[in-house]
């Protein structure tokens, strides 16, 4: 059974945007799409470790502040160099205004 | 054959790779490490805790996945291009159909005398050996930068972090000159001076004399000489282009590329920080980059043309500096720029962006707290890319969403 954990408020988050939430001691990355759904990501870009909330959305695609890699946030996946590791995505539901997302 | 295994060299032997290329590629470098890193050396190496480590790229593992044949702590001192060859200072000679020069950059040393006396930072070795002065000694360390450019602003910040009382000598009437408007570089130098660090401008510096086990930093008009433990130059870096010129290739401040990072033989490429190459953005200017990004794209671009394909250099110019917990980035260049405006961020950001005479925007540069700037410089970066005119009283607007100017006209 997947354990829903309570991330960020929906007007937290900008149409196609994204934030930076703290669960526990680990980072998370919350993203709203231009069609408004809401995904989640781990926090920090696999190539070195930088917070992804600082970087840039545009479509699905969210890229890293610093080296400008770029991953698809509703997969994870990484679109080349350089990145070679793609980015752990989990399950996120909006319910009352409130992004939660499964950890499990 | 890539001669020069910098990150740039890495990457351009990687990309080869990537793009299908199946033939020998052999990468060689003069330093006896493994391609890694230059940004942290001023930073990271320089002050974080325990053994500092050079922040590798590429390893034995990586090479060998891609057979590539990595040749470290060995130097290509000729290139004899009627025969294809290099010749190696281990006596070899080994031949090429395509060649690559990414020499890189030297740190230029202080033409004063006693300028030896200056410590460089250009190399993970010179990083250790800057970093075995600032922390050695017990005393609380004197340190006279010479030179308020990036490489002495981000030292100067790592000194002062390191607890050593820093003072700066900039020759020029302001710091980050060449690249950055004042505006910015007014937020970084106000950091400075608020961390205690003892800034001068105008102030040109004549010599170094030993002083015991220290030393006097002498400047013009005869003003008193600085006191210092450690001199450090930050005084720019010359590109390394003497094996290109010595083969007869168009040298003039960088290896002459044109907008396909082709030198003047067909067969000899050169990207990074040793070329000046006509850019695509700028109406064909030739231009000469001292960054990471720079190296890294010219890498994919000039590996792209080694194999037969088409490709231009057209990535727009970026680069950061991080100084205490601030982080300065710029995209463009304000050199193509005849105006400037700035949008003042409700968090105290400043963004300032410079367009041409035809309100095209060519350049853009803010400064806050870690990555706070990342993401406006980006939208405007790509903006840049697209050669968008905005309008300036949308661009000076905080509530004007970025994005939406990038997908307009």
């Amino acid at each position: 059974m997947a354990e829903w954990v309570r991330a960020c408020e929906a007007d937290d988050v900008d149409a196609e945007d994204v934030i930076g939430v703290e669960i526990g001691d680990a980072r998370y990355a919350i993203y709203r799409s231009p069609d408004d759904e809401f995904h989640a990501t781990d926090g920090y870009c696999t190539h070195e470790r930088f917070l992804l909330a600082d970087g840039l959305v545009m479509d699905n695609i969210i890229e890293c502040p610093k080296h400008n890699g770029r991953f698809d946030y509703t997969t994870g996946e990484g679109k080349g160099a350089p990145i070679c590791e793609d980015l752990k995505t989990y399950p996120v539901k909006v319910s009352d205004g409130v992004v939660f997302v499964s950890l499990g | 054959m890539i001669v020069g295994a910098g990150e740039c060299g890495a990457r351009a032997a990687f990309a080869l790779r990537e793009r299908g290329f199946a033939g020998s590629i052999h990468l060689v470098g003069s330093e006896p490490h493994h391609p890694y890193e230059r940004p942290p050396l001023s930073k990271a190496t320089l002050i974080d805790d325990g053994d500092p480590v050079p922040t590798t790229v590429a390893d034995e593992a990586a090479f060998a996945e891609r057979s590539i044949e990595f040749i470290a702590d060995t130097t290509v001192i000729a290139i004899d291009r009627s025969a294809a060859t290099v010749r190696l200072d281990d006596g070899r000679s080994l031949p090429y159909d395509r060649l690559l020069l990414a020499t890189g950059a030297s740190a230029r040393s202080l033409p004063i005398p006693g300028g030896e006396h200056a410590l460089l930072l250009r190399t993970f070795d010179d990083a250790q050996l800057l970093r075995q002065r600032l922390t050695g000694g017990g005393d609380r360390r004197r340190v006279v930068i010479v030179g308020a450019g990036f490489i002495g602003l981000e030292v100067a910040a790592s000194a002062r972090q390191l607890g050593c009382d820093v003072t700066v000598l900039e020759m020029a009437p302001r710091a980050l000159a060449r690249a950055v408007p004042a505006e910015i570089t007014d937020v970084l130098v106000q950091r400075h001076l608020d961390e205690g660090v003892d800034i001068r401008f105008d102030v040109r510096t004549t010599g170094i004399e030993r002083d015991g086990d220290g030393f006097r930093v002498l400047i013009a008009d005869d003003d008193k000489p600085f006191a210092a433990d450690i001199v450090v130059a930050g005084v720019g870096a010359s590109p390394n282009v003497a094996l290109a010129a010595d083969a007869g290739l168009d040298c003039d401040n960088g290896i002459v590329v044109d907008g396909h990072l082709q030198t003047s033989d067909p067969a000899v490429y050169a990207a990074g920080d040793c070329c000046i190459a006509r850019h695509g953005l700028f109406d064909g200017r030739l231009i000469r980059l001292e960054s990471w990004r720079n190296a890294y794209d010219q890498a994919d671009v000039a590996a792209a043309n080694m194999i037969g394909e088409t490709e231009a250099h057209t990535a727009v110019p970026w680069f950061w500096s991080d100084q205490y917990d601030l982080g300065l980035q710029l995209a463009g260049l304000f050199d193509a720029a005849s105006t400037t405006c700035t949008r003042r961020r409700p968090d105290g950001v400043s963004v300032l962006f410079g367009l041409d005479d035809d309100g095209r925007l060519v350049a853009v540069a803010a400064v806050g707290t870690g990555a706070a700037v990342a993401k406006d410089v980006r939208v405007a970066e790509k903006m840049i890319a697209a050669r968008r005119h905005p309008a300036v009283e949308d661009l000076i607007d905080p509530d004007t969403n970025l994005k939406t100017l990038l997908r307009g006209t």
